[in-house]
């Protein structure tokens, strides 16, 4: 009885820890570059949620912010990308681009970043308001309090390249 | 009836069996060659000092499959269009001549050439049939030919014979298909690429 106790106090205390330091990876492809821009700097001040230092190797962030447009020739790059993160880690999709594909219905585009890799966060719109993103990132917050992530219950349905547990030769 | 301009004159009296024909619209001429006379009329348009075309601006591909022909989602008597008039595609008429017959070429490769020394351009172009699209490589006369013709292979599955390294150049080499061909069906979806090792 008391060891569930300490246990569950101590994930609630590092997920406390957690959502408020959130070290960002922006994988920025395309126009919504500029509300994720426009987001992170002072006017609307991401970092005020903890999250306001990007870190631009996939080592060292714990959320991945997958901005614009994937196209399929992208696709395996963002899934290395991914795969490179260490645990425990979160994926936001940006725009309607990555969530959908968008009107990008072609021959060239992802229908959505979750046929490759499991989502957290859909953050809709073309592009997003900073307030939505702000939105999205509280929302994202909440789940990493709770101690929750997609990376964590994967669907069987993915195709069987991009499934997790993925390669472990990934990092090579 | 007009004198043919320059280029086309001098064309057609050096090399006239490579030409199919030739217009001409604001002062920019254009003729259409023989897809097996290509090389050899690009190599006389480069080095003849009346031409001097040392420049290819661009080269791109056409798919004339329904170019002309009525769109099939235009209404008609029997299936009237519930969208107002000035949304409805409206059939589309076939007026200019293209000078071969339809049934002898569905492709197009076109060249758009400039001379930094007379100051002049041309358009060549070659039209190909739909079985076997070939047309020999110009990337030895003009190295920007190189990756127009990877483009143009990669969208229409253009086959530039010689071409010395003729991948897909903007999709992935899984990709089955040529995307930008009319027939090309529009939500064909292709299977998604994993990391490779």
């Amino acid at each position: 009885m008391s060891l569930n106790w300490m246990t569950t106090r101590r994930d609630a205390a590092l997920g406390w820890a957690r959502k408020f330091s959130i070290f960002q990876y922006p994988f920025v492809t395309a126009c919504c570059g500029m509300e994720y821009m426009a987001t992170a700097t002072s006017h609307y001040d991401m970092d005020r949620f903890g999250a306001g230092f990007p870190r631009f190797s996939p080592r060292q962030a714990d959320v991945l912010f997958v901005v614009g447009t994937i196209s399929h020739k992208m696709a395996p790059v963002l899934r290395r990308v991914y795969d490179q993160m260490a645990e425990p880690k979160w994926v936001v999709a940006f725009g309607v681009c990555t969530c959908t594909g968008g009107f990008y219905n072609n021959y060239a585009t992802v229908q959505g970043i979750d046929t490759i890799m499991p989502v957290d966060v859909y953050i809709p719109g073309c592009p997003p308001r900073p307030e939505n993103v702000l939105d999205g990132l509280i929302k994202l917050q909440e789940k990493i309090g709770r101690g929750e992530s997609a990376a964590l219950r994967e669907p069987e349905s993915r195709p069987a390249e991009f499934a997790a547990p993925h390669r472990p030769d990934a990092h090579l | 009836m007009n004198p043919d301009p320059t280029l086309t004159a001098l064309l057609r009296s050096a090399v006239p069996q490579a030409l199919l024909g030739a217009h001409q619209y604001q002062g920019q001429e254009t003729v259409l060659v023989h897809a097996k006379e290509l090389p050899a009329v690009a190599r006389f348009l480069k080095e003849h000092p009346a031409a001097q075309f040392d420049v290819l601006m661009d080269l791109g591909g056409v798919d004339y499959l329904t170019f002309g022909k009525a769109l099939k989602s235009a209404p008609s008597r029997s299936t009237p269009s519930p969208l107002p008039y000035y949304m409805n595609p409206k059939p589309v008429k076939d007026t200019w001549d293209r000078l071969v017959p339809d049934s002898a070429y569905r492709f197009e490769v076109v060249y758009h050439l400039y001379s930094s020394v007379h100051n002049h351009r041309l358009r060549v172009k070659v039209p190909l049939p739909s079985a076997d699209p070939v047309v020999g490589s110009v990337t030895g006369l003009w190295a920007a030919a190189d990756w127009f013709e990877r483009e143009t292979w990669d969208m229409y599955g253009i086959h530039f014979d010689g071409h010395p390294d003729l991948r897909r150049i903007l999709m992935y080499e899984e990709f089955k298909g040529h995307p930008l061909r009319k027939d090309y069906p529009i939500y064909k979806r292709q299977p998604l690429m994993g990391p490779s090792n």
